[in-house]
């Protein structure tokens, strides 16, 4: 489960001044359910995964992530979730292998289990190329080892930064399915997009951030009662404009 | 303090740097071939310009001396000089490099010297060009021999024998060991390579393992993972000290066999048996001066990395540590400056102490008290940079900025 309470993020920008980037926002997700976030382009969408992801430290408020909280326990938050984002590149002069037993020795596992561990996550993703170097790798194949590299300690909490962004059609149906395998594994899925159609096939609870603010929240359903609109698109322009 | 994390996260930069060219050429192939290209090399180089200027028979002007057949005609006879037409422009002659040097013999030489006057003979040459000097050489060898000549012959006129103008001998003794010898001459040289390489064989893994992370967007990555910051920048700072320290071990050795090779080669050259440098410079005193290295390499590796993580890419980070590399070289260069000597005032200026007291350890000189202050001292920046290393990397205004 992923809570998050009054969470704020600000900082200094030489040209803007003191920047507000996360302003206040409040949601929570529960496991087995995939949670969109749903924002233009700056609209804090990236502040406020990587305030929940403990890489970024919040200016006020907090969260619990998998019952711990971000401010007093980030390295138990980050054993706890799988965080992908298209920032969240490999390290081009290992092997899809070594990545993933990199990711697999942080998060405390060794051994023979480790070796398992890596073995299943392979067969299941077709990751069929263990020893080729990831800057040899087609960008299909660096999104499967990532995928892996976020799955090799079973998180309970599944973060997704934009995800799909950069990717082909047939890449991006491949991290959309993983993300729906997320839900059914009953993990806590919070994701974020700018792309209505994604979220409107995948998410069962929609949160619109607009300025650093989650305007509105809610179920597809609830939000077309609230606005009156049809469409994610009527909806999300009408949220943000009012 | 989990060293589980810091070791794993070494294991994986040690790896992951061994497959970067860049980082193996630094920290391997530098420090290898740098010194025996640099010194064999250079020797090589030197002693064929010397040896063809030494064959080259040094073309001279003989001005005036019309009126002096005698030594006009030993002049000629000589084999080791040619002698051109004289002309007005001499000088520009010289400069221009179509004559070597010059002579201007005065207006009646022979007879002055039959007379017992003093006459003057003036040699002009291009001071600092080696062909002119080997040149004005063999002219002034010819005039001094001339006039030992003369010397003895008006010795033997009076009936005086020849040690009547050497009433007394002068000879120099060197009581400097061959260990002190060649500190003198080669200590400099030892750390200055040890000091740069050091930096040099840091300085790629520096750059890659924090703006190249930046830039190849595997920061966020790992900062994503469990992994707490402090044992992260550890890991990161442990590579770092490897490439340094492999570096510095690599050019100790490189150095060794250069001098064992310099000493074999200088045994096979009969004029050079007392010339015993290439002996003194021992195992014990390359290891002393590895050990007074290590809080230097460690210095170093937290700079490095502290600076190199404030750059967004590698290019930029490359503009940052280029001018260190001045900012390092130029105290050790200041060590090899004669009349520079180590006191306590010295021994707290970091790359200069270590700089310093490497000389004196390559010339069989122990200052225990000043080592222990060097070493002291140095660990104590490198400290300071460590933690400000561990600091930098908890700031997330230096991690993203933008």
């Amino acid at each position: 489960m992923i809570e998050a309470d009054r969470l704020s993020k600000e900082f200094h920008d030489s040209k803007r001044g003191l920047v507000r980037a996360v302003n206040d926002v409040s949601f929570i997700c529960q496991p087995g359910r995939v949670y969109g976030l749903l924002g233009a382009n700056g609209a804090g969408k990236t502040t406020t995964l990587r305030t929940l992801a403990t890489i970024l430290k919040p200016s006020s408020g907090t969260a619990r992530v998998a019952g711990y909280d971000i401010r007093r326990d980030p390295e138990k938050v980050r054993a706890n979730i799988g965080f992908l984002s298209t920032a969240t590149a490999l390290y081009g002069r290992l092997t899809a292998w070594e990545v993933v037993e990199y990711f697999g020795r942080l998060n405390g596992l060794n051994g023979e289990a480790l070796r398992r561990r890596i073995q299943n996550l392979f067969l299941r993703l077709e990751v069929d190329f263990p020893d080729r170097r990831c800057d040899a790798l087609s960008t299909g194949m660096k999104q499967k080892v990532s995928i892996a590299r976020t799955l090799v300690h079973d998180p309970p909490v599944m973060i997704f930064d934009e995800p799909t962004s950069g990717l082909d059609v047939m890449s991006a149906r491949a991290i959309i399915g993983f993300i729906r395998e997320c839900r059914e594994q009953g993990k806590t899925v919070l994701f974020s997009t700018h792309v209505m159609s994604e979220a409107e096939k995948l998410c069962d609870t929609i949160g619109i951030i607009h300025d650093g603010c989650l305007k509105t929240e809610g179920t597809l359903a609830e939000l077309r009662a609230q606005s009156g609109q049809q469409t994610l698109e009527e909806i999300f322009v009408r949220t943000v404009e009012s | 303090m989990s060293w589980h994390n810091v070791g794993v996260v070494y294991r994986k930069e040690l790896t992951d740097s061994l497959r970067d060219r860049r980082t193996v050429i630094s920290m391997v192939l530098v420090p290898i071939l740098l010194m025996p290209i640099l010194t064999i090399g250079a020797g090589v180089i030197t002693a064929l310009l010397f040896g063809r200027a030494m064959q080259e028979i040094p073309s001279v002007m003989v001005l005036g001396g019309e009126d002096s057949p005698k030594l006009l005609a030993e002049l000629h006879a000589q084999k080791d000089i040619s002698i051109v037409a004289a002309q007005p422009d001499y000088a520009q002659a010289i400069s221009n490099k179509l004559v070597r040097a010059a002579v201007a013999i005065p207006p009646g030489f022979d007879a002055a010297v039959e007379r017992g006057d003093i006459p003057t003979v003036r040699i002009y040459m291009y001071q600092g060009e080696l062909r002119s000097s080997f040149g004005a050489d063999r002219l002034q060898r010819f005039f001094r021999d001339l006039r030992d000549r003369i010397v003895t012959e008006r010795l033997a006129a009076r009936q005086l024998p020849a040690d009547t103008i050497e009433p007394f001998r002068i000879e120099q003794q060197n009581v400097a060991s061959p260990e002190e010898v060649s500190g003198t001459i080669i200590g400099g040289l030892v750390p200055y390579f040890i000091i740069v390489l050091c930096l040099s064989g840091a300085m790629y893994p520096a750059m890659d393992l924090t703006a190249g992370e930046k830039e190849r967007g595997t920061i966020e990555t790992i900062l994503s993972s469990p992994v707490s910051r402090v044992h992260l920048v550890l890991g990161k700072f442990f590579m770092v000290l490897t490439a340094a320290l492999f570096t510095a071990v690599l050019a100790l050795i490189s150095m060794g066999m250069t001098f064992a090779a310099g000493k074999k080669m200088l045994a096979s050259v009969p004029q050079s048996r007392d010339f015993d440098f290439a002996a003194s410079v021992s195992f014990r005193a390359l290891a002393a001066v590895f050990v007074m290295v290590i809080p230097l390499a460690v210095l170093f590796s937290a700079a490095l990395l502290a600076i190199a993580l404030f750059a967004k890419s590698y290019r930029e980070a490359q503009s940052y540590l280029s001018p260190l590399t001045i900012v390092v070289m130029l105290p050790a260069i200041v060590s090899v400056l004669p009349g520079v000597e180590l006191n306590t005032g010295l021994s707290l200026i970091p790359v200069l102490n270590t700089s310093l007291i490497s000389k004196e350890i390559v010339s069989g000189t122990y200052h225990w008290g000043y080592m222990a202050l060097i070493f002291g001292s140095s660990c104590v920046y490198a400290a300071i940079a460590l933690w400000v290393a561990i600091m930098l990397f908890q700031k997330e205004s230096v991690l993203f900025r933008s």
